[in-house]
């Protein structure tokens, strides 16, 4: 067996199972955290929480512009959804990644044509170049950025481009593979325990907001 | 961060207060509020932002600052909540006093950019821990702090003594007599319909609020009452200087002068951050999750009055009029619909600004900012460019705004801004244009 | 309380006055009040262009001026008539027509002790405030008080008084402590930032409030010396009838429980406890408490009732022989009658606070029910639905019941058998 291979076989064996355990297990303690939290300290906020407020704030925010502000900032919502969808679907749908669930588990699902996928690809790498530049030049954005912002940039964005680099197999084949599987491992791993936790508490505190201005406020928040 | 402004404002409740500081105090205070009153809120919003920037332009001291990023509800954090976290809380005297002029003059605490953050996270309730922990460190603003005092002492926002307030009242029924002869203010009636409630500037410098009121209430035929102890006044700076023992302590005493009287409900004059507060805030202080007796305010009233045909119209308002929406009682309580009714009711012609409804932009005074006072009032005139903008840009002659600070900050930016317009509560117009009895 | 005993017990019904007629004589005739036996119903009536007098029965007091202006008419425990009276330009305290020879720039906080026969007010004369108790003003006054208070004996008065001056937004010198509280206008020594609520001893040689020593930092003060103990917060102290120590609900660590002389008595905590009350045996503890935000209750000796209320919980009262505790419970718009735990039935569009009979054994409460005013006893509504009612007295022995009621503008008084309303 060849040192790639054995890298190889670490990387997408043990450590993959390494990453997604300490995903899982991260957002599970991450949730459980917050939950026992607001038991511990704010209980009255279940007083508040409602089913029919919640889901009307997340469904005005998870869909494009179905609120003011993205309608607002039209290029930035279409950016980031593209991204947000990409980050998601990229790693269910993506036939190569099925192809290897498929082998390991035998299991497949519908995959995204290869095609399509390069142009998602590469949007998500243009949003984040945007994401990068307003954090550069937009003075109210470069203010409020902090080193972790352009790291956790670097995390999200470092699977979609080595992958895309591996995928054209021009050159380094190898070594762009090893690196995707690796910084998606990191992404996962990262979710928990950085500000890439918005994934897990995005819901709650929107549901929170969507309860207050509901139930209590009786006004729209989107 | 928290870096001196380039004019800095001299405040001697932050300048005497800072000096008074200590480091031991400091680390105390931050241990309490981080470890011990927060939770599951401060940390969720801190770790959820992104810092995205969205919520910047929905801040109108962002936008009437030249997009100052230092402005932006996130800058506000960052410069305040985000450095204590970065530091793990060891920040020194200079910070504090900083802090508190952010928390307490830089932002009015409307809700607004939670209402346009893709998460919902709430950059007023973190400026309000900030207030809090500086409150407990002993450094906020004079003025607000002044008022603060008064609440404990008097549970009123004014200083006005037990029996100014009764004295005013039965002045204006004296005078209110002359035009309407068997009129009452009545006085601890036990069992009315509802008890009326108002803030300490009305009987202080505003007494003819209390005279349209009672004259409004006299020709409906109201069952009504006003109490005579404390607990008349439903204001509360105390909830905004992070004062929350104050602030329930009043709270306690407006709850139970209602209880006393045995009214089914509390009927409350046009004040926004005073609904905030026996609504939403001072309540749950105490531990009652809804107003244990239902709030109604002014904006409901005086629809229910109108809609029930209990006030007729004798002819509508003439001057063209605009509606500035109160935060706190319209993304506070989403009065919006019920405004436009009663301002469509006594007026003819109604130019809506833009944005409005729950979209509106803050009159800049809310939030306990105008309570900063004189050594802030430039600071807080200036940072409404954006106001000042959406009402010229309706040409209207009448600014109509159910809420006491909404209605001295907008008083200050059509002066500052020479705008041609006036500025009136709705009990104004109801006042002049209602069908009032042949007497 | 008044002695009832002498009262007309005998079952059945006096008209006591038509205040319908009486409208005829008067420009306007404000709300009636009753007095505690029911003969007597009296109302501040309007004479003529400010001009003011109370009618009792129909007849006006025999007064040689009228009143310029006149409030806050009410009955002594013991059946006197009263009410504060502006005349001659000044104010005082009118009793069945008389004036207290005191004149004042305002008065007001009428107060009277549990029998009835010592009456105090609150003063200001020229800028300075005091208290004045059956006609008798403190020997000095103070440039603010509030909170005034009298010992259920009447022995004693007391408020909250300024006793450092301090000019606008001095903040800084407010913090220093500037308010003392003052027993018959003496002050206490020590001064605080604030000074709230307070209690009198049943001896009367003691005083407890509640204080604030810093911006942040309560405690209970007796006799102006605070407990070493501090808190979050404290609420209004009450002294133990027996044993004379002091009980105040304090918070610690965000939570609520009781205090005796500044030790944690309950085990228990809660998101709110107030308005504690110690039985007529001294011998119980209780208090409304919030077993959690929005959830209330009564607490006896720290022991929540498992019934709870979601908007409030008012009244507390403990039955004469101490056995019994009941309250008023409000959720949402309906309030309800509870004893010791459980609710009645019926429920109401308002209460009034539970009144227990002599033995004990039997529950009565004005209530509001559509509109009109009735008695409940036991939770069954008697038949009667009236214009106004007030809360019902048991006779001495618990057998029959005093219902003071007005009905199509008549006032009435019907003294009604127990076993006819239950």
């Amino acid at each position: 067996m060849s040192n790639f291979d054995m890298l190889y076989n670490f990387i997408s064996g043990p450590l993959f199972i390494v990453a997604v355990i300490v995903f899982i297990g991260g957002s599970i303690y991450k949730i459980h955290q917050l939950i026992s939290l607001v038991n511990q300290k704010e209980k009255f906020i279940w007083r508040y929480m409602s089913w029919k407020y919640s889901i009307r704030s997340i469904l005005h925010w998870i869909i494009p512009f179905a609120s003011t502000n993205w309608r607002k900032r039209s290029f930035m919502t279409i950016m980031t959804f593209i991204f947000h969808m990409g980050l998601v679907c990229m790693p269910f749908f993506l036939a190569a990644h099925v192809i290897l669930i498929n082998e390991a588990f035998g299991v497949s699902w519908w995959t995204i044509p290869d095609g399509t996928a390069d142009v998602i690809t590469v949007i998500v790498i243009i949003a984040c170049v945007f994401f990068l530049l307003r954090r550069l030049i937009l003075r109210d954005v470069r203010f409020i950025t902090t080193p972790s912002d352009y790291a956790l940039l670097t995390i999200a964005a470092a699977p979609f481009i080595t992958g895309f680099l591996a995928d054209q197999q021009c050159c380094y084949y190898r070594f762009w593979l090893i690196l995707h599987i690796l910084s998606g491992e990191i992404m996962l791993m990262a979710i928990p325990f950085t500000r890439l936790t918005h994934m897990l508490y995005a819901v709650f505190t929107r549901a929170y907001l969507g309860s207050e201005f509901g139930g209590v406020r009786h006004a729209r928040d989107w | 961060m928290a870096e001196p402004a380039k004019n800095r404002i001299i405040d001697e409740g932050l300048d005497t207060g800072k000096e008074r500081l200590t480091q031991e105090r400091i680390d105390k205070v931050i241990n309490q509020v981080l470890s011990g009153e927060t939770g599951a809120r401060l940390k969720a919003y801190m770790d959820t932002c992104v810092h995205c920037g969205l919520c910047s332009e929905t801040c109108p001291y962002y936008l009437s600052y030249g997009r100052d990023p230092k402005l932006s509800p996130a800058g506000k954090v960052r410069r305040t909540m985000g450095e204590i976290l970065k530091r793990k809380g060891k920040v020194d005297p200079d910070f504090i006093r900083q802090a508190s002029e952010v928390a307490s003059t830089e932002c009015n605490v409307c809700k607004r950019c939670a209402m346009y953050c893709p998460f919902g996270v709430d950059s007023a309730y973190i400026l309000l821990v900030i207030r809090r922990i500086c409150h407990l460190c002993g450094v906020t603003p004079l003025y607000i702090q002044d008022t603060a005092h008064s609440h404990s002492v008097t549970q009123n926002q004014m200083w006005v003594k037990e029996d100014e307030w009764i004295d005013t009242l039965q002045w204006q029924e004296e005078d209110a007599r002359e035009e309407l002869p068997d009129l009452r203010i009545p006085l601890d009636k036990e069992g009315a319909d509802f008890m009326y409630s108002v803030i300490g500037p009305e009987p202080k410098f505003l007494a003819g609020l209390l005279y349209q009121a009672a004259y409004i209430f006299n020709v409906a035929g109201c069952d009504w009452t006003m109490p005579s102890m404390p607990g008349w006044d439903n204001s509360d700076m105390a909830m905004f200087t992070g004062d929350n023992e104050i602030m329930g302590r009043n709270k306690k005493f407006h709850y139970e002068a209602a209880q006393k009287l045995k009214v089914k409900r509390i009927v409350m004059g046009e004040c926004g951050h005073a609904f905030r507060s026996v609504y939403d805030v001072g309540n749950r202080w105490l531990a009652w999750a809804n107003p244990p007796v239902p709030m109604v305010h002014a904006i409901d009233f005086y629809h229910e009055l109108l809609s029930t045909g209990k006030i007729k119209i004798k002819e509508k308002y003439k001057k063209s009029v605009t509606i500035h929406d109160p935060c706190n009682v319209i993304r506070g309580r989403g009065l919006h619909d019920k405004l436009r009714y009663v301002i469509h009711e006594l007026c003819e012609n109604v130019i809506e600004m833009h944005p409005n409804r729950e979209h509106n932009y803050c009159c800049n005074a809310g939030g306990g900012v105008i309570n900063c006072g004189p050594p802030f009032k430039n600071k807080r005139v200036m940072g409404n460019k954006v106001k000042a903008k959406q009402c010229a840009d309706t040409g209207a002659e009448i600014l109509i705004t159910p809420c006491h600070n909404c209605h001295s900050g907008m008083e200050d930016i059509v002066l500052y801004y020479k705008l041609d317009m006036h500025v009136k509560f709705i009990s104004d117009i109801m006042y002049e244009v209602m069908e009032k009895p042949e007497v | 309380m008044a002695d009832s005993a002498n009262w007309d017990w005998e079952i059945g019904d006096k008209l006591v006055s038509d205040i319908k007629e009486w409208k005829a004589s008067y420009n306007w005739v404000e709300e009636p009040y009753v007095s505690p036996d029911g003969e007597k119903v009296a109302a501040i009536v309007n004479t003529d262009e400010a001009e003011f007098n109370v009618c009792v029965n129909g007849k006006a007091w025999e007064i040689e001026e009228p009143f310029e202006k006149a409030w806050s008419l009410k009955f002594s425990p013991d059946g006197r008539l009263t009410a504060l009276v502006s005349a001659d330009m000044a104010w005082t305290v009118a009793v069945d027509g008389e004036l207290w020879e005191e004149a004042s720039d305002y008065v007001w906080d009428k107060q009277f002790s549990e029998d009835g026969k010592t009456i105090a007010v609150a003063a200001q004369q020229e800028g300075s405030y005091l208290m004045i108790k059956d006609d008798t003003p403190w020997e000095s006054g103070f440039s603010f008080i509030t909170c005034m208070t009298m010992s259920p004996d009447g022995k004693n008065t007391a408020a909250s008084a300024q006793a450092v001056a301090f000019g606008q937004a001095e903040v800084f010198k407010f913090q220093e402590g500037c308010f003392t509280a003052a027993a018959n206008g003496n002050a206490w020594g020590r001064n605080f930032v604030n000074v709230w609520n307070m209690a009198f001893s049943p001896d009367g040689t003691k005083l407890a409030a509640e204080v604030r020593l810093n911006l942040y930092d309560y405690t209970i003060a007796v006799n102006g010396k605070p407990w070493e103990q501090i808190f979050g917060c404290v609420w209004a102290p009450i002294f133990h009838s027996d044993k004379g120590t002091v009980i105040a609900p304090v918070r610690t660590a965000g939570a609520w429980t009781m205090a005796e002389d500044g030790n944690i008595i309950w085990d228990s905590k809660f998101a709110q406890v107030w308005h504690q009350k110690i039985s007529p045996d001294g011998k119980k503890l209780a208090a409304i408490v919030a077993k959690g935000f929005g959830s209330w209750t009564v607490a006896v000796d720290g022991k929540a009732w498992d019934i709870t209320f979601c908007d409030m919980v008012t009244d507390l009262t403990f039955s004469p022989d101490s056995s019994r505790v009941g309250c008023v419970g409000k959720e949402g718009d309906k309030y309800a009658i509870a004893i010791d735990g459980s609710e009645w039935d019926n429920s109401f569009d308002m209460a009034w606070g539970p009144v227990f009979s002599p033995d004990s054994k039997n529950v009565a409460a004005k209530v509001e029910k559509d509109g009109k005013y009735t008695i409940a006893v036991n939770g069954k509504l008697w038949q009667r639905m009236c214009e106004q009612a007030w809360e019902p007295v048991f006779s001495p022995d618990g057998s029959k019941i005093l219902c003071r009621t007005v009905e199509d503008g008549v006032c009435y008084r019907r003294v009604v058998s127990i076993n006819e309303m239950i």
